[in-house]
């Protein structure tokens, strides 16, 4: 290992730099009268006039001494740094060096250049290897020959798709992308209650496949499903189909280049998939939370791998879906919701808000059973070509909202077991009155997809929204 | 050791980073035990005394065979073993 001189100079300095090039001579120089340590950050076998030089290609020295710019030179005394200068300045050196007019042929002063010890991917490297990153989870070491993917599925970390390797790197480099400390408590997972910290979910959405970028998002979307309102752990428990389907509005789901368009439910996007993915691996890993323990679903949906869009909000002529839950137009946001699969409703010849919010509403009344009232909670997801049609019509979104309702509100008597042939039903307690099949706050409509295409659908949820069951839960990224 | 052979801990580290084997049974009573042959030179005479004493006592025994001792054993092999046994025994050497 290099060492720094107990009473002396230190010189930094590497090849690919003309002002090292240019210092050369001097730098041969102090060697030679002043005892001059010289260490390349590059080539241990420049200069080449001096005898010996450190080789620091580990760059560990440069780092233990914050090197910024080459050359660097330092003087010790009692094994104490007491000066330093970098680039080239005649008067700083000689200062340092205590020799006058070093350097007579050369110009007064150059810059230097970056030490290779700041280079972002060299940087990471050195913080890790000597114990500065700050992370704290445990290290698992794997065997040499042993493939990383094929261990995180050994462990038992994947859910079933391989998994980036979350090295230590990866994470730092994810945990950029957040300005929330690394130690944070988002809350308490469930099943097993423990807590989540910034840095875990970090570690999760490594493997997910994320970008540091989409940290926020995903932060956003960890914090809503650990509202007690969301109730993440029945979610999981259910033996019903849902997952945490999630949302995005804002300007957020555009910088990150998230799907809003043709084939927004579908493959083939980065943010959609992994943002999702990050989510449910962070419910596996973190709560330990998995099909077979704590996860009893009967059928489970493919939307447990991943679930997440983000609304259409440049090309729709509609309030956003964060308005419609309070929120500031143009707020970045999250809203989590337990649903489960895609319900498709076709409608190409209407030509009418009436005729559309008829299909809307019957096919609406389908979710889980239509003699269920009141059944699950529902997303709307609105393609454009129909919106267009209500637009044209002068219905808003809350317009369609409210006529859905009433369309879904029927006589108990229609409904009761039995009738259909069917014997779920309403509470037989209710027969004579009105029943409605969703609470209005059980009802979110969106509008998202391409361009061509009378095709839109409805996500059916898991319960009826009320403060003892699943409620949708929005919550603002934060940067 | 490179540090791409370090990886960072995503769960809620309640278990241990070593994974333990499976602890040994108590008893083979009721058990289905597999005795892989793995074409050593007079494996087979080893394994067949084993399922000689073990099927004397009652229990319940599958062999195996691995085409040569030089590769691990194929896919299918190590598929039956893992569905149609409980644990299983191999000789090892000459």
């Amino acid at each position: 290992m290099l060492t720094v001189p107990n009473d002396g100079l230190l010189a930094i300095v590497k090849r690919d730099c003309p002002t090292c090039e240019l210092v050369a001579p001097v730098v041969a120089q102090l060697a030679a009268d002043q005892g001059l340590q010289v260490c390349s950050q590059d080539d241990p076998g420049f200069p080449e006039a001096v005898d010996k030089v450190g080789d620091d290609r580990e760059l560990d020295l440069s780092h233990r001494l914050n090197i910024e710019i080459v050359p660097t030179l330092i003087r010790f005394s009692d094994g104490q740094e007491v000066a330093r200068t970098f680039g080239w300045d005649r008067d700083a050196w000689g200062n340092v060096a205590g020799v006058d007019n070093l350097g007579a042929d050369l110009p007064d002063q150059r810059p230097g250049c970056g030490g290779l010890n700041q280079d972002p991917s060299r940087l990471a490297e050195l913080k890790i290897r000597h114990g500065e990153t700050g992370i704290q989870a445990r290290r698992v070491v794997i065997g040499e020959e042993e493939d990383a993917i094929e261990a995180c599925y050994d462990r038992g970390w994947s859910d079933g798709l391989p998994v980036v390797p979350p090295t230590e790197a990866r994470v730092m480099a994810m945990l950029e992308g957040t300005s929330r400390a690394p130690e944070e408590i988002l809350g308490h997972m469930p099943p097993n209650l423990t807590p989540c910290t910034v840095e875990k979910v970090a570690i999760n959405a490594v493997m997910a496949g994320c970008k540091p970028e989409y940290m926020p998002v995903v932060l956003a979307a960890v914090d809503a499903i650990l509202e007690q309102d969301f109730g993440m752990h029945g979610v999981l428990a259910s033996t019903r189909f849902v997952g945490p389907v999630l949302i995005v509005n804002g300007p957020i789901a555009r910088r990150i280049g998230m799907n809003a368009g043709g084939n927004v439910l579908g493959q083939g996007n980065r943010a959609n998939a992994t943002i999702g993915r990050a989510v449910q691996l962070a419910v596996r890993n973190i709560g330990g939370g998995k099909p077979g323990g704590v996860d009893r679903a009967t059928l489970g949906s493919p939307g447990k791998y991943s679930y997440c869009f983000a609304e259409d909000e440049t090309g729709s002529a509609w309030t956003p879906l964060t308005m419609d839950r309070g929120l500031a137009a143009g707020t970045d946001a999250v809203t989590v919701f337990a649903g489960y699969g895609l319900q498709g409703v076709v409608d190409e010849r209407g030509r009418t808000p009436e005729d559309l919010a008829a299909t809307f509403a019957t096919s609406l009344r389908a979710i889980d059973n239509i003699n269920k009232f009141p059944s699950p909670d529902a997303v709307l997801v609105v393609c454009p070509e129909h919106e267009r049609t209500f637009v044209e019509g002068g219905w808003d979104k809350a317009r369609l909202h409210l006529e859905l309702l009433e369309r879904l509100t029927v006589p108990a008597d229609d409904v009761m077991p039995g009738q259909h042939g069917i014997q779920e039903g309403a509470d037989p307690a209710l027969k004579g009155q009105m029943v409605a099949k969703l609470p209005p706050e059980g009802l979110l409509i969106v509008r998202a997809g391409g361009g061509a295409g009378k095709f839109s659908g409805i996500i059916a949820g898991f319960t009826v929204s009320s403060p003892n069951s699943s409620r949708p839960v929005t919550k603002e990224v934060r940067s | 050791m490179t540090t791409d052979s370090i990886l960072l801990d995503p769960t809620a580290e309640t278990e241990a980073a070593v994974r333990a084997r499976l602890p040994r049974p108590a008893s083979l009573d009721g058990l289905t035990v597999g005795l892989l042959d793995i074409s050593k030179p007079r494996g087979d005479v080893f394994l067949d005394q084993v399922e000689k004493r073990m099927t004397e006592r009652g229990i319940a025994v599958r062999r195996y065979r691995k085409p040569t001792v030089i590769r691990p054993a194929p896919v299918e092999i190590q598929q039956a073993v893992a569905t149609e046994c409980d644990i299983m025994f191999e000789g090892l050497a000459d």
